[in-house]
């Protein structure tokens, strides 16, 4: 504590409040103690019950989507090896239907490389820009920026590239289309963007001074230090980062559903419209499908597929910063 | 001539070729910076552009109208209000207890610290799960309820606050309300003595009439009904209604929400808790203060203000939040504000969403305009949280 004027309504006041009553209880009749020791136990409880729910909630993700997908695979026109060997989704008017997975993973990964050049490059940058080079004032203008960028919600990136940034790609070259993935890959590289920036700025802070100083020491610039020593010494929380962001680029919703278009192919032409897996799942829950036909399960297919893809990259990506923690601490 | 040292064979790089790369980058990095502040000028310049021409009164009281220079936002306000604050009633209390839970009660045994990193590790994870995934979970275990209360849909499912009535009209073009069970009874069969009641709930007494009967005078035939009369079955629901399974209702939008930002509240508000200095807690617990004493007296109230930032950075999450609901409400014409918990709703973004994609080209520019009022509210809340975290967060160490 700094001085003894500033204690009021802080730490040690409340401390020494709780220490008065506290020996006022131990003084007062023992079975009060005995009730304080049942409330103890009941919350304590309460709080493993609010803990174990996050399990429950894990839980109830994989039993509702395993099993509604085993549903989707007991449809006499469903076979595991149409859905994993075909690029061909056809679910609503195809005879046959075909429910060739691989046209959405083909959609969602075209959207997801275009955002990934957009932001992990873009975001990178900035982060040691942020970390490395940036005046403090600089600093309190561009964070509250990101922030805003990041607290965007996403619907409006999905009304701002249908609006803005589709109508400038026809404006520069005529073959693209009004939904393509270009258009919904800048903006969902937009959105990603704060995300990798702020993630990769926390691991390059966690790099400890002493190497930096080292290295100017040597007489290495600030680019010397900040790209061949603070970078490769923050490598695992930047490649966290990038993980974490993709994996958001690939669950990405709004921005795909109103900007990529409605039709699954499996294509790499970006200047084509595609169908990702999550807007394959908004044009079900939009549209008047019947809840017991094979389509509506096939959304739980996807999802199903969606939810392994992402949290895969989760994992990694929280793994591998979980192993660049040790090293420094 | 004596050995020649290694330096002298080393290639010396030139000093200033390493300077003016090391400018260059400089550049380069505020070009980016750059680019990023005028990606925000251009999103907003556009949305403000398009929308602002189309903000008006209309807009904010009116409801949805296939007409665009009609439509309103606001049942989707009042929608967005219902589902936000009971998503964070149910929301923060599991949160902030499962932080302090893991921040507060750590275990001492090897058992007891592997269940904590499986629940850490576990929430890390739901952070990453794609929201679009926990409109699904929504729309199974709310929505539906996995199924368990559909067999039971021709007998009526399980529901409080809600009476229904035969509606018949009256030869005088009244209309006469007769109390049922539930939805699934008869058709009432009118006689001398049924109660039956006005559209206030006044009893009145019917006149019947035979089909083969002249038409009473002008004057009593409000209450005259042809005895064959066939009735409407309509309902009257209470504030308080409830029903399983959920439906497509607020509280299944609240409780979806719910998932979608349990992991963000969870995480913020152990970071908060992780910021209290240990010594706190130390000297509390060296006065003899149980577990709880100390978290409820001095850790809490040390991290309220962190956590409260983040609760409420969460919450604007929640009001942007658009794939979830839109997986469990599905696009509906929504009119009305809700009334009830089971009421179908609409929310902003989704009302935005079902603008954009309309295909007449003016329902883009009301689209803009609805923007506008999303980004206020969430701007508020931001500025909201900036507040709290410079004024009320002092040092405790």
């Amino acid at each position: 504590m700094s001085s003894a004027g500033s204690l009021d309504s802080t730490g040690e006041t409340r401390i020494r409040d709780l220490g008065e009553r506290v020996g006022r209880l131990m003084k007062a009749d023992p079975r009060s103690l005995s009730i304080i020791r049942a409330r103890e136990i009941g919350i304590y409880g309460l709080l493993i019950l609010c803990g174990l729910f996050s399990l429950l909630v894990t839980a109830a993700i994989l039993f509702v989507l395993v099993s509604e997908t085993i549903n989707f695979f007991r449809f006499d026109d469903v076979t595991l090896s149409n859905f994993l060997g075909s690029t061909k989704w056809d679910p609503l008017l195809g005879n046959p239907k075909s429910f060739g997975i691989w046209a959405l993973i083909c959609g969602t990964m075209l959207v997801t490389v275009i955002a990934m050049i957009i932001a992990l490059p873009l975001g990178l940058i900035t982060a040691v820009y942020l970390s490395e080079y940036a005046p403090k004032r600089v600093r309190s203008t561009l964070k509250p920026v990101l922030e805003i960028l990041a607290g965007v919600p996403t619907v409006v990136y999905g009304f701002f590239a249908l609006m803005t940034i589709t109508p400038i790609l026809q404006w520069m070259h005529k073959g693209f289309d009004i939904y393509n993935a270009t258009s919904a890959g800048i903006a969902v590289g937009i959105l990603c963007f704060p995300t990798v920036c702020s993630l990769a700025e926390d691991a390059l802070q966690a790099v400890p001074r002493a190497l930096r100083e080292a290295a100017y020491g040597l007489g290495g610039t600030r680019f010397d230090v900040s790209v061949k020593v603070v970078v490769p010494a923050a490598l695992s929380g930047i490649i966290s980062a990038f993980l974490l962001a993709i994996a958001r680029a690939v669950g990405e919703t709004m921005i795909v559903a109103l900007a990529a278009g409605s039709l699954p192919q499996a294509t790499i032409d970006p200047r084509d419209q595609v169908q990702t897996m999550t807007g394959f799942m908004v044009q079900m829950a939009g549209g008047d499908v019947s809840n017991y036909e094979t389509e509506y399960y096939s959304m739980y297919a996807v999802a199903f597929t969606l939810f392994i893809i992402t949290l895969t990259l989760t994992m990694i990506g929280n793994l591998v910063r979980r192993q660049f923690r040790e090293a420094y601490e | 001539m004596s050995e020649r040292s290694p330096i002298d064979n080393a290639t010396i790089r030139d000093g200033k070729s390493r300077v003016n790369l090391d400018e260059r980058f400089k550049w380069l990095c505020i070009g980016v910076a750059t680019f990023s502040v005028l990606i925000l000028v251009g999103l907003l310049t556009s949305i403000l552009v398009q929308g602002l021409p189309n903000l008006s009164w209309t807009l904010l009281t009116g409801v949805p109208e296939p007409d665009a220079k009609e439509a309103g936002i606001r049942p989707a306000i009042f929608g967005t209000l219902w589902v936000c604050s009971i998503c964070a009633l149910v929301t923060l209390p599991i949160g902030i207890a499962t932080a302090i839970l893991l921040e507060e009660y750590r275990p001492k045994n090897a058992v007891g610290r592997f269940l904590y990193s499986v629940i850490q590790l576990n929430i890390t994870n739901l952070a990453g799960v794609p929201s679009v995934v926990y409109g699904i979970l929504g729309l199974t275990a709310f929505v539906n309820m996995f199924g368990f209360f559909q067999a039971d849909r021709d007998g009526g499912h399980p529901e409080i606050g809600v009476t229904y009535y035969d509606q018949f009209f009256s030869e005088g073009e009244r209309a006469i309300l007769v109390r049922v069970d539930n939805a699934n009874s008869p058709p009432t069969q009118l006689t001398p003595d049924t109660a039956a009641m006005d559209v206030d709930f006044r009893p009145v007494t019917v006149v019947l009439l035979k089909p083969t009967d002249a038409l009473p005078a002008e004057e009593d035939r409000e209450y005259a009904i042809l005895d064959d009369a066939e009735p409407g079955r309509i309902n009257k629901k209470a504030w308080y209604y409830f029903s399983l399974p959920f439906g497509r209702g607020v509280l299944t939008g609240a409780l979806t929400l719910m998932l979608v930002v349990l992991p963000v509240i969870i995480i913020s508000a152990q970071e908060s808790l992780r910021a209290v200095p240990a010594s706190l807690r130390a000297g509390a617990l060296g006065l003899g203060a149980t577990p709880w004493q100390v978290v409820w007296n001095v850790t809490l109230p040390s991290a309220i203000p962190g956590i409260m930032t983040g609760s409420i950075l969460a919450m604007s999450r929640a009001i942007g939040e658009t794939a979830p609901i839109l997986i469990i409400a599905g696009i509906v014409y929504i009119s009305r504000t809700p009334q009830n918990l089971m009421d179908s709703f609409t929310v902003m973004p989704l009302q935005i969403y079902n603008w954009i994609s309309k295909p007449q080209e003016e329902f883009r520019g009301i689209a803009a305009a609805g923007i506008i009022l999303l980004l206020g509210i969430l701007l508020s809340f931001n500025a909201v949280a900036v507040l709290i975290r410079q004024k009320l967060q002092k040092p405790l160490s």
